[in-house]
């Protein structure tokens, strides 16, 4: 009876039944596009930032570097001495040659302990930390004096900047009796990541997949053994089964990287065993960056506050304002999504549930008589509550499928036309001492990229460090919109329907339960 | 009960005693109706209405009562009494071994679900349902199963003459036809009491003598007890016995 009664209303009452429909399909249409074009800015956002910061990592723990004072003695020049027959000699020509690995200058490298306290925080599902290096070599020639002999010594100071990247640059110079006339220096410099080889579920390497050889494993702790980016191991003529010379000391490449898509970058160039790098680069238990996964996306924020409390001096950032560093037509979507979408989405669903109640009410109330008859002949007001409820709902889940309808075209529509937001990870990015990670991460990703931010000569620049290499380090990263058709969007729409059905429902059928079932009898005179 | 809306038909000022309206000794049955002292009372923007005054009635099982009197004079008040509908501001009201004045409104549904039959003057079909869903929504709250349903549905349009009317839709039936399934929708649950307001009231004279047959037919055929409120004396005249409303105050005619 419910069933045929429902039936056979709906379809005689067509006109009411197509217009709540109608009015819940738009709603629930335009949520659903809403929703799926804002996961679709979401992916591309997170496309983005996953580029730069790795998959799965939820906040990510630096200290910034103190900015050096202008002036200051040794601000941070790096220097090459070459003491008395350290050269090779021969055929009249020194040849020289040094390598440093040093701590990438805009980080404050700090004790491993500090990762041990980040994993005891209540909230955090894993945690790594890295030690970010430059490795820099000088070489060079020297030719041989007409008079003199030997020990010839060479001292040059290269002024680094913060910038990352490739390059080499230097000057060659020939003749000249002052000693460095037919000279010829080379100054090679690339980044180096010291990782922990069995952590890799979180942190750079995670958003990197592997183009040829292995990654590092948990075996490789101790070990000599490389991966290396595999576009800089093009540029610089390297491939699996080589050898790269960091800091003096020959490593086995076992494998070579390629960033996750082709919008993104891996954070540097070479790749080594986190105690390793610490030794090499004299920093014994030292870290320059942590990646934290939280045990629940909901508890991230709570998560980072804590973490700050338990590391005062760190910065702590959350993808959240690492999103914030996400900037161009991609961050202006996202705040198109966030504002006005979000708010039609509402103002159309309330309009859309206020006609469907209206409407409603406005059947109860001109079936008073067909009500009041129901309850004369025996009806419970649960049946008849319950028969409204049912219509409404059913008119509610027509309403549904019709939104989904509208929505899948419209997100069709979105895929087909695929409109190209660009996104940028990055700040004002040179070097002179601004520092955290978002920033140093963003360089990296930029350099290798874009190749800006590339050496240039250096020689000379001594003290007051901080140059301003790098400073063209962005990520600008173009990325089509693809809107997603998840199934979360059909629990929306279905959700939204049976929710606008109930509420029309149940205040329609509240109207029909207060009718007195006398009121079938007042046409008695 | 929060406060009722009025029906100024039922405004009835009367202050005067109430008159006792001894039954009329039925075949040696016992009354399907007790009413003792039944007062009903509607509260009025300004004043008080009665439009019952401490009425006193039986009515014995089988029995066919007319009910007539002026507009206003309270019948419709006393079949709601009668049909389970509404309850009386003081006195009783039973119905068999239910006493009516005092039950939930789920029991009363459930009371004239099973127990009494409704007849109305604008027949009151639901006008999206077919002939027979009409019938067969009065059997949606005795819990039968769907072909049961059906089955005692067709029965009781076939006992009205209706049998090729099934599928029509109210609109498509004439009102003499509206009122046999009306009629048919009453019975269909073999009540032990018909109540019929008005039921031919909407109908030329030569339909209401058909439905007057069928009425009379069945009160007989199935011994139910039928109370028809009419303004027609033509109609009273079939009772057995014809009460007179006024002012509130019921007596044999």
């Amino acid at each position: 009876m419910f069933g045929t009664y429902l039936r056979r209303e709906l379809i005689n009452r067509r006109r009411q039944t197509i217009i709540i429909a109608i009015g819940m399909g738009l709603a629930i249409g335009l949520v659903i596009l809403v929703n799926s074009f804002s996961a679709g800015v979401q992916n591309a956002q997170a496309s983005v930032l996953q580029s730069v910061y790795g998959v799965g990592t939820d906040i990510t723990i630096s200290q910034a570097a103190t900015p050096p004072t202008a002036g200051a003695a040794g601000g941070g020049g790096q220097g090459f001495n070459f003491g008395a027959g350290q050269g090779a000699t021969s055929g009249g020509t020194t040849n020289l040659s040094q390598s440093r690995l040093t701590a990438t200058r805009t980080q404050t490298v700090f004790a491993d302990s500090q990762l041990a306290t980040v994993k005891a925080t209540s909230g955090v599902a894993a945690a790594t930390g890295t030690l970010s290096l430059e490795n820099t070599t000088f070489s060079g020639q020297i030719p041989g004096q007409a008079a003199g002999g030997t020990g010839g010594t060479g001292n040059r100071q290269g002024g680094t900047g913060t910038g990352t990247g490739t390059g080499t640059g230097g000057g060659s110079a020939t003749g000249g009796a002052d000693g460095a006339g037919g000279s010829a220096f080379n100054l090679d410099r690339f980044t180096v990541l010291g990782i922990d080889p069995a952590g890799d579920s979180v942190g750079p390497l995670s958003a990197v997949s592997l183009a040829t050889g292995r990654l590092l494993t948990a075996a490789d702790k101790g070990t000599d053994n490389a991966v290396l980016d595999s576009s800089y191991a093009t540029s610089a003529s390297l491939a699996t089964g080589g050898t790269i010379a960091i800091a003096g000391t020959t490593f086995t490449i076992v494998g070579t990287v390629d960033s996750t898509s082709t919008d993104s970058a891996t954070a540097s160039n070479v790749y080594i065993p986190l105690d390793v790098a610490q030794t090499l680069s004299s920093n014994p238990g030292m870290l320059s960056n942590m990646y934290v996964t939280a045990a629940s996306s909901s508890q991230v924020d709570q998560l980072a506050a804590n973490l700050k409390t338990a590391l005062p001096a760190a910065t702590v950032d959350t993808q959240a304002d690492l999103a914030n560093t996400v900037s161009g037509s991609l961050s202006t979507a996202s705040s198109l999504v966030a504002n006005l979408g979000l708010w039609l989405s509402i103002l159309v669903l309330a309009a859309a549930f206020l006609i469907a109640i209206l409407f409603t009410i406005s059947g109860v109330t001109r079936r008073t008589r067909e009500f009041g008859t129901l309850k004369a002949i025996g009806w419970s007001n649960n049946r008849i509550v319950g028969q409204v409820a049912g219509e409404s709902i059913v008119q509610g889940l027509i309403g549904g499928v019709l939104g989904i309808v509208i929505g899948v075209i419209g997100i069709i529509v979105i895929n087909v036309i695929s409109p190209t937001l660009s996104g940028s990870a990055s700040t004002t990015g040179t070097g002179a001492g601004v520092a955290g990670a978002a920033r140093r991460a963003a360089g990296a990703a930029g350099g290798a990229i874009t190749g800006g931010g590339g050496e240039g000569g250096g020689f000379g620049q001594r003290g007051a460090g901080g140059g301003g290499f790098g400073a063209a380090a962005q990520a600008t990263t173009n990325i089509a919109l693809h809107a997603p058709f998840t199934i979360e969007v059909v629990l929306i729409a279905v959700g939204l329907a049976v929710l606008g059905g109930l509420l029309a429902g149940a205040i329609g059928g509240w109207r029909a339960a207060r009718l007195r079932p006398a009121e079938a009898l007042r046409s008695v005179g | 009960m929060p406060s009722e809306p009025v029906s100024e038909s039922d405004v009835v000022m009367s202050q005067e005693q109430a008159i006792l309206n001894s039954p009329t000794p039925g075949q040696g049955a016992t009354n399907v109706y007790e009413l003792v002292n039944v007062t009903k009372t509607y509260n009025a923007t300004k004043r008080k209405v009665t439009a019952l005054d401490n009425v006193t009635l039986s009515i014995p099982n089988g029995q066919m009562v007319a009910i007539q009197g002026p507009t206003g004079g309270g019948k419709s008040t006393l079949l709601q009494m009668l049909g389970a509908l509404d309850r009386p501001t003081s006195g009783d009201v039973s119905l068999g071994s239910s006493l009516l004045s005092k039950l939930g409104d789920h029991k009363l549904a459930e009371i004239r679900a099973k127990e009494i039959g409704f007849v109305f003057q604008s027949f009151n079909l639901i006008p999206t349902l077919t002939a027979l869903e009409n019938v067969e929504t009065a059997l949606a709250p005795l819990h039968v199963s769907g072909a049961e349903r059906r089955d005692r549905s067709q029965a009781a349009l076939e006992s009205v003459g209706l049998a090729d009317r099934y599928t029509h839709l109210p609109a498509e039936l004439s009102g003499g036809q509206q009122q046999r399934v009306a009629i048919a929708r009453a019975l269909v649950k073999s009540p032990d009491v018909l109540l019929a307001d008005e039921p031919t009231g909407a109908l030329d004279e030569g339909t209401r003598d058909e439905i007057m047959d069928l009425l009379e037919g069945f009160w007989r055929e199935q011994g139910l007890t039928l109370v028809i409120v009419t303004h027609d004396s033509a109609v009273a005249r079939r009772a057995e016995r014809r009460l007179h409303i006024k002012a509130g105050k019921v007596r044999d005619a």
